[in-house]
């Protein structure tokens, strides 16, 4: 469209430019503190430009929050989390919108409803959960009256206990939803008739189909698991074998405002060095992200 | 929607499905279960199970000045964070669909923000908002003892209000463009073909048409204040001071297993999750139905 309006041009331009500088200006002084002695980065007016200890801080930062162990974890959860979603919402989504059975609808809503409570809600009852994840099934039991002592299962302390209840939510299932029901349904026809059996049509037809909102969920939950912190802070006592990379960012300031300060430059390192893998996986992968972002939510 | 062509084999539709339903069942149902038994009984004294209270729990809770207090910065947090971010985000949105020159680079930045964890930009903001050190500190040099969050409980609330704003901008952005870029561009020539100038038309046009997508965010915004303010206050204030910003989820935690309280602390997710349940309700039931013009 041609319209002239130098001065609105001017105003968007202005307002465009200050925001990005105001929302790039916390990741900068995060840089920019990270790159500093103990000494320049406590000064006020704090630099405003890079020092030359950034590698330095990193190193010991990286030493300090037992960085080696806890990134590794951080991977297996957020790795695990991804491929735990993916797989299993992917199977049930097929359930539900390929096959007719009583309690479909049921089961759609049962699963739909979670999206509504994150797990930071119902945290005090999923922890008791969590000690023992066969709970629930021991109470059914016994309240039916079979005699049958199943094993504990405890997850705490475990990956499996940061993996599960994270997977346990629907974001995926209705994104795969959405998709299955774009599907035309000569392909499913096409396949029947050449004999193809639900489990076949499912891996050699609809799974490469479904390789964008696979790639965009991917990238959504991984970003999202790996910075869980509250679940994790909860279940893990052992930090040494199972602490995630978000949870040490705690042990870089100190629990109460009274102590002495934090030590700025190391914490800021850490803080660095927590938050460079979603980001990078948001830029790299950009478009995957906002466009799994988009779909799950609606 | 339906589909037209279905498989038959029942049993492998329930094999399909029973993974996810398992999994919902044992960390979403029962623990929810659990939390409203939970809330009812209170446990004996000298052990040997629970003893049903009736909503002693509840009433014990809502009574409780602290809870009311944290009830109430709660809510004024919420609002505040997300009436900041959605206007930030929706001027941002704005500008950018009117795709000057450039306005790919903010396409693609604007939502950094959001792929940080709520800790992480907890302690970026506590450092950029230290009193002593820091960005923001140099205020003080000029009025000694303004700026404090760790002793003024306003300036720790406004200490995570903006950083919980500043992670929201770039989400809600997405969204806001999204809105806008859905809607058909022939819409605003003809506005524009009416005489309507670039204000005129957002106000008059680009807005009422994307309010959907606003009530749709408000309501994720508000939850995930809820939710993910307790990285956010964990590694800045730390509830304090005096209890300045001491939100709900917050409370929930330290109330459960720092004091130990199940009963007390399953009460107060109860409320919780009634309050986060009537919001998604009022979203689908109200604000759905009202705001439809396609």
């Amino acid at each position: 469209m041609i319209e002239r309006t130098p001065i609105l041009n001017a105003v968007t331009h202005a307002v465009l430019v200050i925001s990005l500088l105001m929302l790039l200006l916390p990741l900068w002084i995060v840089i920019v503190a990270a790159s500093h002695d103990f000494h320049t980065v406590n000064q006020v007016p704090m630099p405003l430009w890079p020092g030359g200890h950034l590698l330095e801080n990193l190193a010991v930062a990286w030493d300090k929050g037992n960085f080696d162990r806890v990134v590794v974890n951080s991977f297996i959860v957020a790795g695990g989390v991804t491929a735990g979603k993916i797989g299993i919402a992917a199977l049930s989504a097929f359930s539900i919108v390929y096959f007719r059975y009583r309690f479909r609808m049921l089961m759609f809503w049962l699963i739909f409803v979670t999206l509504m409570l994150p797990l930071e809600v119902r945290i005090v009852p999923t922890y008791a959960v969590a000690a023992n994840a066969l709970g629930p099934f021991q109470s059914i039991l016994n309240f039916i009256g079979i005699e049958v002592s199943l094993p504990r299962w405890n997850l705490l302390n475990s990956y499996s206990g940061l993996i599960l209840p994270l997977v346990a939510t629907a974001t995926g299932t209705f994104l795969y939803r959405q998709f299955f029901l774009t599907v035309p349904d000569e392909l499913t026809e096409a396949a029947k008739m050449d004999g193809a059996g639900p489990l076949r049509f499912f891996f050699e037809i609809l799974l490469p189909l479904s390789k964008n909102n696979m790639i965009a969920l991917a990238t959504i939950m991984f970003v999202w698991a790996w910075n869980q912190y509250l679940w994790p802070l909860l279940i893990i006592t052992d930090h040494a074998n199972y602490a995630t990379a978000t949870m040490q960012l705690q042990k870089v300031v100190p629990a109460s405002h009274v102590d002495a300060p934090p030590v700025w430059n190391l914490a800021m390192a850490a803080n660095l060095i927590v938050l460079v893998p979603p980001v990078l996986v948001t830029i790299l992968l950009q478009r995957w992200f906002v466009r799994g972002l988009i779909s799950t939510e609606k | 929607m339906e589909k037209r062509v279905t498989f038959s084999n029942t049993w492998l539709a329930v094999a399909l499905i029973l993974p996810q339903i398992l999994l919902v069942f044992v960390f979403f149902y029962w623990p929810a279960g659990e939390a409203l038994y939970w809330a009812f009984t209170l446990e004996r004294a000298f052990g040997g199970g629970n003893q049903w209270v009736g909503l002693y729990n509840f009433t014990s809770v809502l009574s409780d000045p602290k809870y009311l207090a944290s009830v109430r910065v709660s809510m004024l947090f919420a609002v505040c964070a997300t009436t900041l971010s959605l206007g930030i985000a929706l001027l941002l949105a704005l500008f950018v669909d009117r795709r000057l020159a450039g306005y790919q680079v903010y396409k693609f930045t604007f939502f950094l923000p959001y792929a940080l964890a709520a800790p992480a930009v907890g302690l970026a903001f506590r450092f950029i908002f230290a009193p002593d050190a820091g960005f923001f500190s140099a205020i003080n040099d000029f009025f000694p003892g303004l700026w404090n969050p760790a002793f003024d409980g306003t300036d720790a609330l406004v200490l995570i209000i903006i950083a919980q704003a500043w992670s929201m901008v770039g989400y809600n952005f997405i969204f806001f463009l999204a809105g806008l870029q859905s809607i058909p561009r022939s819409i605003s020539e003809a506005g524009a073909m009416d005489g309507a100038g670039v204000l005129r038309r957002m106000w008059d046009l680009q807005l009422p048409l994307i309010t959907p997508t606003l009530f749709f965010l408000i309501v994720i915004n508000v939850t995930d204040s809820f939710v993910n303010s307790f990285g956010i206050v964990d590694i800045t204030t730390g509830g304090g001071p005096a209890r300045a910003t001491d939100l709900m989820v917050y409370k929930i935690y330290n109330d459960g297993f720092q004091g130990k309280d199940y009963s007390l602390a399953a009460a107060q997710s109860i409320v919780l999750m009634l309050l986060i349940v009537a919001l998604t309700f009022i979203q689908f039931r109200f604000v759905e139905r009202r705001v439809h013009y396609s």
